[in-house]
């Protein structure tokens, strides 16, 4: 991993190139991670790509974790690799919910100005309820091994990735109704009955 | 060894009379009905679809077929990949929700009579995966003549699951276990006798499940 | 479609499973043939999809880890390692040198098994019969292996965080000399029914050829990767475990073609097998897990003597143990591939988010462009050599 130090010289020289991309950064238990505007994710990703002395060229691992109750709660992380050095960099986008539920605990933050930034949105930017998705961009141009990735994202989250080639769902059958790895999503399941009680004495 | 050998030598002479000739036939010609010889015909020549889910399908079919724990030796080694030729579907694996209409289908375009095996735990109940992927149980949209448990199952388990089934196609259905131990009568509430009713609280215990998942 | 007068193709959809004999699995390709020749090709998958990830978020970090090594059901220690790592780290525990030892022991058993299975099935697919039951005869003998150590064949909950749940028993040394003494010559066995054999080598040389920065770009690590010339392995460039202490190599290929990702698993599996009897020979000596009780269950004999282990099994069998809020994601060398996992530790007893990356399901990615332009019959040579396993695809 990048130490602390590199990582404060990575965001400095980041902070050069595209002023107000980097949020935070975090080092913990020895692993380096950045928090992004999401509206940069692009330029960012772009840049510890291609920056000479960088070289994250190799996207290890596209995911979302659902921080809620914490707002705001989709944090889309990007774990990168760089082969030369070996080292990795956890990226770290966080949007948040474009239509929060009616009945979601606590007090939920005001509609990010992203959400509404992205106009009437593709037609894929609402929920099949007319909810509102978050929406980031896609960098499946940058690494194209996001393609799947990107897509289980939306299939589990149901965050909208533009300019994504085929944002459908992938593991889930296709009319499946709802984001199940969402936290206020059940677990789901039913009890399951013996049938030869049910048979003989039911 | 010697004598049936000098006997079948006469039969083919013509030499055979009388009482010895009976008794020759007698040791060579097994009278039963059809319905018994059919169903042994059925049971020991199956042909199994070359199905695996998940987990379970390393077990078997992969484990079963090889030298070790040998299927061959029951008569059921012809794996037969379309559904069209094969007459028993072993569900070895979770069976999620999209793969069930698959399953089903398949189910329906097999031979009749077919026999269905639910191998292991999640293809029985939905296994240790209560959650909203995987179907708890097979049997909410097939009919299953066997189930093994495990996680996965043993092949020596799912070998002795087949003979039970064996047993079962040939008329001889017997789980056997209640008898054996002469345990009839210990279910759950029939306190009274295998013939008696089920105690008010019991039925009521079994409706409100049954409506829960109706519901 | 070739008429009778005039020679016209059309483009004919056809779609390959879910149910199919030579799909690894439960795999739907929706293939685009004009002819034999596969001009487009879309893999569709979920359907072994299980929602492990859910339902790790609802269960105490020890009871996840029978979840989580059923994703990729052949290579199963992997992912109990990589879980277990991870937590490791987020708790920041060391584990005790047996305990790498014994899990590098584990580990490397599994690679061999998942490659006998790969060479068996993919054998199978091609043609090559009787493959399938030499390696099912070899892979049965590391089941006993599992068996005699863990008590189950397959899924053995083996690791636990903080070191593995169980000693060595008595007599598995020997019986595991026997196997290594055993398993180079059975590889060589393979190697001289297939190596040079005219038909393996005209479905496999030549076909599904890659070029090494398009696999880069697609995300594929594993022996897709190495076969194409990068010399790219988890287990050198990350020191985790014993591997560091291991003197072994790591085969790599020339061209990436089927043929050399058959020779590179092949080679894998004898270093494999040097690692193993490299890690038997230097085993230590030594408690086989961590005995910090705040996340380790203390032994049994302690327990009706001590009252501070009998409130530490307690807790730790109740509730289990919190770990502080956190995100650690680790990755591991796995048979297909890079396998991370990635925790989010929010302070409970359960974990906020278990995710995998799982390899077979990047690699995947990796199949239209092996397949597109060849023929069908090279399509499903592909296939089997790409060895991807539907339960890590799905999660």
């Amino acid at each position: 991993m990048p130490d602390a130090l590199g990582l404060e010289l990575i965001r400095g020289e980041i902070e050069q190139d595209h002023p107000g991309a980097v949020l935070d950064t975090g080092f913990d238990r020895g692993q380096a991670s950045l928090v992004i505007d999401p509206a940069q994710v692009l330029a960012v990703l772009g840049w510890l790509r291609d920056a000479p002395g960088q070289g994250y060229r190799f996207l290890s691992s596209l995911h979302v974790a659902d921080y809620l109750p914490a707002q705001p709660r989709f944090g889309i992380h990007y774990e990168l690799l760089n082969r030369d050095r070996v080292e990795r960099l956890r990226v770290k986008a966080i949007l948040e919910d474009a239509s929060p539920a009616g009945g979601a605990a606590g007090g939920t933050a005001p509609e990010e100005a992203l959400a509404t930034a992205g106009g009437g949105g593709s037609p894929a930017a609402t929920g099949p309820a007319g909810q509102r998705l978050p929406e980031i961009d896609s960098c499946v141009s940058l690494f194209p091994t996001a393609e799947f990735q990107e897509r289980e994202a939306y299939d589990f989250f149901g965050i909208v990735f533009r300019g994504h080639p085929d944002l459908t769902r992938i593991l889930l059958p296709d009319d499946y109704v709802g984001w199940p790895l969402r936290r206020d999503f059940p677990v789901g399941g039913e009890p399951v009955t013996f049938t030869y009680n049910e048979r003989n004495y039911g | 060894m010697r004598d049936r050998q000098l006997r079948a030598r006469d039969m083919l002479r013509g030499d055979l009379e009388g009482e010895e000739l009976e008794r020759y036939v007698e040791e060579r010609v097994v009278m039963t009905n059809f319905d018994k010889m059919l169903g042994w015909a059925r049971a020991n020549s199956m042909f199994p679809l070359t199905f695996g889910l998940a987990c379970c399908a390393i077990e078997a079919p992969i484990s079963l077929v090889t030298a070790r724990y040998d299927v061959a030796r029951f008569g059921a080694e012809a794996l037969r990949a379309s559904p069209r030729q094969a007459d028993m579907i072993i569900l070895s694996g979770r069976v999620s929700i999209k793969m069930a209409p698959v399953v089903r289908r398949l189910y329906d375009q097999m031979l009749e009579p077919k026999w269905a095996i639910s191998m292991g735990a999640c293809s029985s109940s939905g296994g240790m995966f209560s959650n909203y992927a995987v179907v708890q149980g097979a049997d909410k949209f097939m009919p299953v003549d066997l189930h093994i448990p495990g996680c996965p199952p043993r092949p020596e388990a799912v070998l002795y699951g087949f003979t039970k089934l064996q047993r079962k196609i040939m008329g001889n259905p017997d789980q056997g276990w209640r008898r054996r131990y002469d345990a009839a009568g210990t279910e759950e509430w029939a306190r009274g006798g295998p013939k008696s009713e089920p105690s008010p609280e019991a039925v009521e215990a079994y409706d409100a499940a049954r409506e829960l998942i109706r519901a | 479609m070739a008429e009778a007068t005039e020679s016209r193709t059309e483009v004919m959809t056809v779609n390959i499973g879910p149910h199919h004999p030579a799909t690894h699995g439960v795999l739907r390709l929706v293939v685009d043939l004009e002819g034999e020749v596969v001009r487009e090709l879309k893999p569709v998958i979920g359907y072994v999809h299980t929602g492990i990830e859910k339902s790790c978020e609802d269960k105490s970090y020890w009871k996840v880890i029978p979840f989580v090594e059923r994703m990729d059901y052949v290579s199963y220690f992997f992912q109990m390692e990589a879980f277990c790592g991870a937590v490791e780290r987020l708790v920041e525990l060391e584990i005790p040198p047996r305990a790498r030892y014994l899990r590098t022991i584990f580990l490397e058993l599994n690679r061999i098994h998942s490659h006998l299975v790969w060479l068996g099935t993919t054998a199978l697919d091609l043609g090559a019969i009787s493959m399938l039951w030499y390696c099912f005869r070899e892979r049965d003998k590391i089941l006993d292996l599992f068996e005699m150590a863990t008590g189950q064949r397959m899924h053995t909950r083996y690791f636990q965080v903080g070191g593995v749940i169980e000693d060595l028993p008595l007599g598995f040394e020997a019986k595991l000399r026997d196997f290594v003494a055993d398993m180079p010559v059975r590889v060589g066995q393979y190697e001289d029914l297939l190596d040079r054999n005219e038909i393996f080598l005209s479905r496999t040389k030549g076909v599904g050829i890659v070029p090494r920065e398009r696999l880069l770009e697609l995300g594929v690590t594993g022996p897709l990767l190495r076969a194409a010339g990068e010399p790219w392995d988890l287990r050198k460039t990350f020191d985790y475990l014993a591997y560091p202490e291991m003197d072994f190599k790591v085969p790599v290929g020339t061209v990436g073609d089927n043929y050399d990702r058959y020779r590179v698993r092949l080679a894998e599996m004898v270093e494999s097998t040097r690692i193993v009897e490299q890690a038997l020979d230097g085993l230590p000596e030594g408690p086989f897990i961590a005995d910090d009780r705040k996340y380790v269950l203390p032994p049994r004999s302690e327990l009706p003597t001590s009252m501070e282990a009998l409130i530490h099994h307690f807790k730790l069998v109740t509730e289990g143990y919190r770990v502080a809020p956190g995100e650690v994601y680790y990755a591991i060398e796995g048979p297909r591939g890079e396998l991370g996992c990635f925790v989010l530790a929010d302070g409970s007893a359960k974990p906020a988010r278990v995710h995998y990356r799982d390899p077979s399901f990047v690699n995947l990615q990796a199949f239209r462009d092996m397949s597109v332009g060849g023929y069908v019959a090279d399509m499903i040579a592909s296939l089997g050599m790409l060895d991807p396993i539907l339960g890590g695809v799905d999660r």
